[in-house]
């Protein structure tokens, strides 16, 4: 029996876009120079055109900041700049519906996943660091703590408002004073920020909102002006990023790719565990640093989870990233759907066994359908590189130590995902995992008070939890 | 007595809990502060790094593994077997740096204490670093601090002994290995302290002690993509950037440190944050 469902379209009549974006510079918004279109991926439809920043902004952008922060930030107390990150994470609550319909249009995410993690987990970070504000002398860096000063913040394309939260809460709260860049292709919401600053009425230069591309975000992280800067994004730039700073006295944090490992072992709760595995890779459209794109199965139960895997992959919803019912949206850029392709077509040329689900693909707009491959090796591309899209790559274990042995072959170290009932091997296999966030019976778990990072080639330091906090703090006894 | 010719010492590095050679056959001389011959210590390769890092790498996930209470019984153990030798350590300072015997004693008894400082740790760092977070749902959540695996160190010139074991201790007190470059002028300290582990029930290739040139090492050190981190605090702040550049292509978490405080034992340390559901 086939189910169907009624499409359950989202209104859009809650977002109002300019037709075009000018930069966030010292509490106002100003006209840009250049402008690049941003594309909805599920229409191709262009929704507006966004600023490119150049010398000039960026520069512009570092100076109100480096006012902000001397005039007003670096003398409030904490008391004070904690009310004005409460005051932001309530609007956001309030504007959470604006924030979700047009995270949705500009990113192709599902609606429900905007609506139901992005919005929500973005205002709790602003609530959580908003408390930390007055208390820094309890993060555990000694009492005489200080800010940075003003920091550079480079954030993704895959979840543009959330990622703004993890680097814009900690960073005020810990009394710096910031210069964002949100991803080319995805920059509505940072702009739509940038309103809620002002109407929490920020003090003018504390938030900047400096809209571009690559090259924009060379420019901030070259700035002498800028004191810390924080990435997240591809190994490849992070490693650009390292060696750009490493001859000067800018502290850093990446946040950087990821090949996770799902292990599932012969004793799991196989139904729950198809469900862990689905969320793992397919949240998001796979689009997550931390995804568990490479399943690795105990024999014993290998044929069992394969098929009820694809059983289950077949009832995904794929399409209109508006409809509530849509699990699967659309692939965020064409340029990303070209890499997911070649990618995968290394998993065939290599001796993989592909598998897609069945499922009809909408004719405009970038899609690419729910994908395994098995029988795949530990020198297969696909088990090595991170795909950043909806496949996922399956091998094979037989002893617990095998298992754990595969997961930690990678020069990533981000998160893994475990599956047992037994609690000694849960906490066994949490042990020898070599990555920074281990979901344990689940997956693609986040919080504000959790600390997420990775080990390894997945980046430098943690964010969220009194950890994150304190990257934005300058320590004692090291740079 | 004053006839008898000394039975002199050849010092040899440290791996791998054996005292070989440079296999390049490289030395270079070591005088005293009055221009008198002292030592012929080794100038290490990159050979001879290649195989102080394939054993701490080996020797990780044992150490790693042993109990906090396992590993700061073995920090204190090095201290006590320091302290036995504490005459050999100050007569070895004078000799090489020339200075007072007061100022010798006074840095070996600060060596020997500040080792039985950091031995303390061992069992508290998880206190220090580690949370229990409450995450806004079923799910019990906790965070742990954890090695990060093989780091190299580079100890500074002065002073020769506290500032070898400030580049050792803090770094193995939170199970990661290391292989440390000694103070070059004065090599003598660490070559003998490596005698001192030796005998403290340290696991070979926990720790390795080099001599040689900082500036011809350390850029090996960084590029070693199987160097985890790195403590540069003995290398002259001119080379930082070319070591910091060096050690980006496999994200090398690099630190150079001007005091003795858990910080520096926390820089080594990653940190895991596990997740479980709570539920029936």
């Amino acid at each position: 029996m086939k189910f169907d469902y009624a499409p359950a379209p989202e209104s859009r009549s809650i977002v109002s876009i300019k037709p075009k974006y000018g930069h966030f510079i010292g509490g106002k918004f100003v006209a840009g120079r250049k402008h690049f279109p941003t594309i909805n991926p599920a229409t191709e439809e262009v929704l507006s055109q966004i600023a490119l920043a150049g010398v000039a902004e960026v520069d512009a952008a570092v100076k109100a900041a480096r006012k902000a922060y001397t005039t007003t930030w670096s003398k409030m107390s904490g008391r004070e700049r904690g009310k004005y990150l409460f005051r932001i994470a309530r609007i956001m609550q309030e504007r959470s519906r604006e924030f979700a319909v047009l995270e949705t249009l500009d990113n192709g995410k599902p609606i429900r996943e905007s609506r139901d993690v992005d919005v929500p987990l973005a205002a709790a970070h602003f609530f959580y660091h908003a408390g930390w504000a007055d208390k820094l002398e309890f993060a555990g860096l000694g009492t005489s703590t200080k800010p940075h000063g003003v920091a550079g913040q480079i954030i993704p394309w895959n979840f543009p408002l959330l990622m703004l939260a993890w680097k814009v809460a900690p960073a005020l709260a810990a009394g710096n004073t910031v210069v964002l860049k949100p991803a080319e292709n995805t920059s509505l919401t940072a702009l739509l920020f940038a309103e809620v600053c002002q109407q929490a009425e920020l003090p003018a230069g504390v938030v900047n909102i400096v809209t571009g591309n690559g090259s924009t975000g060379a420019l901030i992280v070259n700035h002498p002006g800028i004191d810390k800067i924080a990435f997240t994004g591809s190994t490849e730039v992070g490693k650009i990023i390292a060696r750009a700073v490493a001859p000067t006295q800018k502290s850093v944090t990446l946040e950087l790719g990821g090949k996770a490992a799902n292990i599932i072992f012969e004793d799991a709760a196989i139904d729950e565990a198809i469900e862990g595995i689905v969320n793992g890779v397919f949240f998001n459209q796979g689009h997550v640093c931390c995804a568990g794109s490479r399943l690795i199965l105990q024999e014993s139960v290998a044929d069992e989870v394969i098929e009820k895997l694809k059983r289950r992959m077949s009832m995904i919803r794929v399409g209109d990233p508006m409809d509530k019912n849509t699990d699967l949206g659309a692939i965020n850029s064409k340029e990303q759907l070209l890499k997911i392709r070649e990618l995968s077509a290394t998993g065939d040329d290599e001796g993989a066994q592909r598998w897609s689900a069945p499922c009809d693909l909408p004719k405009k707009g970038f899609w690419f359908a729910p994908t395994i491959f098995t029988g795949v090796t530990q020198s297969h591309r696909i088990a090595r590189e991170e795909i950043f899209g909806p496949v996922l790559s399956v091998l094979t274990f037989r002893t617990p130590q095998e298992g754990i042995d595969k997961a930690n072959n990678t020069p990533f170290g981000l998160s893994a995902g475990v599956w047992s009932e037994k609690g000694s091997r849960i906490l066994w296999a949490s042990q020898q995992l070599r990555a920074g966030v281990i979901w344990s019976n689940t997956f693609n778990k986040f919080d504000p008070t959790s600390p997420f990072g990775g080990y390894k080639e997945s980046g430098w330091g943690r964010e969220g939890g009194r950890h994150g906090l304190s990257a934005y703090l300058k320590g004692v006894g090291h740079e | 007595m004053s006839n008898r010719i000394d039975v002199k010492k050849t010092y040899k590095l440290f791996i791998n809990g054996a005292f070989p050679r440079t296999e390049s056959g490289r030395t270079y001389e070591i005088k005293n502060a009055k221009g008198v011959f002292i030592a012929n210590p080794c100038l290490a390769s990159r050979k001879d790094l290649k195989d102080a890092v394939v054993a701490a790498r080996a020797a990780h996930s044992g150490w790693n593994k042993a109990s906090a209470f396992n590993k700061g019984q073995i920090l204190y153990r090095i201290a006590e077997m320091l302290e036995g030798r504490r005459t050999q350590f100050v007569q070895e300072i004078v000799l090489v740096t020339g200075v007072t015997k007061v100022k010798a004693e006074k840095e070996v008894t600060e060596s020997v204490d500040r080792l039985v400082w950091y031995a303390g740790w061992s069992d508290k760092l998880s206190s220090l670093s580690g949370a229990l977070n409450p995450v806004a749902g079923p799910y019990y959540n906790f965070t742990v601090p954890e090695s990060m695996g093989v780091i190299a160190a580079i100890a500074p010139e002065s002073p020769s002994l506290l500032g070898l074991i400030d580049a050792i201790a803090p770094v193995i007190v939170g199970g990661n290995t290391v292989i440390v470059l000694a103070s070059t002028k004065a090599p003598l300290s660490a070559m003998s302290f490596a005698e001192v582990i030796a005998t403290s029930d340290v696991p070979a290739g926990v720790i390795n002690v080099l001599t040689g040139k900082k500036d011809e090492i350390a850029p090996w050190m960084a590029s070693h993509m199987d160097i985890d981190g790195m403590d540069i605090s003995g290398l002259g702040a001119k080379s930082h950037g070319a070591v910091r550049i060096a050690g980006a292509e496999n994200l090398k978490r690099i630190y150079s440190f001007n005091s003795a405080d858990p910080g520096r034992i926390l820089a080594f340390l990653e940190h895991k944050t596990v997740w479980h559901p709570i539920g029936l």
